[in-house]
């Protein structure tokens, strides 16, 4: 297999994983003794292994989120050591992978912790509330007709590359998960400025700022202390700057918009 | 509620709130260090003293010490709900986390060096600020004109250690606090770019160290040399 290192020695690790039944159930961190893992196995087939383990002991499997494990689909999640998807950068948890961790290390696993992320069950967590932001204003509305020319709108490379950046954000929640607030502004702003940006969000620009910012308010996400913990532990390296490109699209909004 | 309560009772408003205040504070700080430099002329606090009279008397001082304290009011006030906003926001804690690889402890402790401060500030506001305003202070005669002579009172108080510690511990608190909140106000207020960002940065440090730092050394002046 390319990449796989063959002198690689399977590791033991202990794996403390946060297990709670339901939505309204309390929960704890339970300690699983994990043998004979493979550095070259990513986060998340070490957790298939306990699974399967837990499965073949009449045990309930730990729940988790994942989709594409190719690190674009933003399903994966999980608080490992203390950082949302571990100790790398620029990572996601679905890419990281054990040789990371060393043979008799402790891992602790936790769900994203925020009021707007309810635990749905063990480490998977609801994260609807980015959808119902996304429906506040993320969108840009288009009426339909001929497909217009590729090159009939000009935008400047510089601002076409910024307004990419932006549009990487998986909405994975990491931000969230990692910020001391619980805030969601690094997604949010994310979402606004990779609109604001462009030729066609500009028609929606100001009730877009207003509406995400009143339903990320709604969802009880917290406010921004611009620790920067956020962009630091986003695994698309979003930028902080969207945050205050946020801030200046929602005073711009404020002062001119029509919604008194 | 309307347009302009809405914006303001939005976390992104209420942080424009705290940015605005904090810096409105901070130029508070630079007029309030210039004015203290009295201290240390050699003329037994006569200058100080005759400053302190204006600063006492003077018609536009008293209007802006009215905006001042409103400053502080709108910024502790807009912290409190903040605060509280963001315990909420995350009710049951992690078990296992490591902020400090991801944030600065300035960034993360901002409630807790704004509470340092606001304790100072009462102790502060007790001793200089309440008998000088309404009376307390012993007389002082310059030039054949009685003045209360707020100087003697700076005197005696700082030569107690324990008061000149809490002032120290104090400055250093309100200098973390700085260090953080002068760069993370322009932020708030939208004010980002590569052109003047990085030089608003080392502003902000540099600002804060010497700011906090000359009042820091006006007790121990105090303390040791007087």
């Amino acid at each position: 297999m390319a990449g796989s290192n063959p002198n690689a020695k399977p590791m033991d690790i202990t794996l403390k994983v946060w297990r709670q039944k339901d939505r309204n159930a309390i929960g704890q961190m339970v300690t699983y003794p994990l043998k004979g893992i493979s550095p070259d196995m990513s986060f998340l087939e070490m957790l298939d292994v306990l699974n399967e383990d837990l499965l073949l002991k009449g045990e309930d499997p730990v729940a988790f989120d994942h989709d594409c494990r190719e690190g674009i689909c933003g399903m994966c999640s999980l608080f490992i050591n203390g950082r949302p998807h571990g100790p790398e950068r620029g990572t996601t948890t679905c890419q990281l992978h054990m040789r990371h961790f060393k043979d008799g290390d402790t891992i602790t696993i936790e769900p994203w912790r925020a009021a707007a992320f309810p635990v749905h069950k063990d480490l998977v967590v609801d994260r609807s509330a980015f959808d119902r932001i996304q429906q506040a204003g993320g969108y840009v509305s288009v009426n339909t007709g001929g497909v217009p020319d590729a090159n009939a709108i000009p935008i400047p490379k510089s601002i076409a590359d910024k307004a990419f950046d932006a549009a990487t954000c998986i909405g994975c929640g990491a931000c969230v998960a990692a910020c001391k607030n619980a805030s969601a502004m690094l997604f949010v702003s994310a979402k606004v400025s990779q609109l604001a940006m462009l030729p066609q969000g500009k028609t929606e620009r100001k009730t877009r700022v207003e509406n995400m910012v009143a339903q990320m308010d709604i969802e009880g996400f917290g406010a921004c202390t611009n620790t920067g913990a956020c962009a630091a532990e986003c695994p698309v390296g979003i930028s902080l700057e969207n945050i205050n490109m946020l801030r200046s699209e929602f005073v711009y909004a404020k002062a001119t918009s029509e919604n008194v | 509620m309307n347009w302009f309560t809405k914006t303001f009772s939005s976390t992104v408003g209420r942080k424009i709130v705290m940015s605005v205040t904090g810096l409105f504070l901070c130029s508070f700080l630079v007029v309030h260090l210039i004015g203290n430099l009295q201290l240390f002329r050699n003329d037994g606090g006569a200058a100080f003293n005759l400053y302190s009279d204006f600063m006492a008397h003077n018609g536009v001082i008293r209007f802006m010490e009215l905006i001042l304290v409103a400053g502080f009011l709108f910024h502790i006030y807009d912290a409190i709900v903040l605060t509280s906003r963001n315990k909420k926001a995350r009710p049951v804690d992690y078990v296992n986390n490591h902020p400090e690889q991801n944030s600065t402890w300035s960034s993360r402790n901002m409630g807790l060096l704004g509470t340092v401060i606001l304790v100072f500030l009462i102790i502060h506001l007790w001793n200089f600020f309440v008998p000088a305003r309404f009376g307390g202070l012993e007389g002082v005669v310059i030039e054949d004109v009685e003045y209360d002579n707020l100087y003697l009172r700076v005197v005696q108080s700082f030569q107690i250690w324990w008061y000149v510690a809490i002032y120290v511990i104090a400055m250093v608190a309100l200098a973390y606090h700085l260090i953080h909140g002068f760069q993370s106000a322009f932020q708030t207020l939208g004010l980002d770019h590569k052109k003047y960002t990085p030089f608003i940065q080392k502003f902000g440090v540099a600002f804060s160290i010497i700011v906090c730092l000359g009042f820091a050394i006006i007790p121990l002046y105090f303390f040791f040399l007087v």
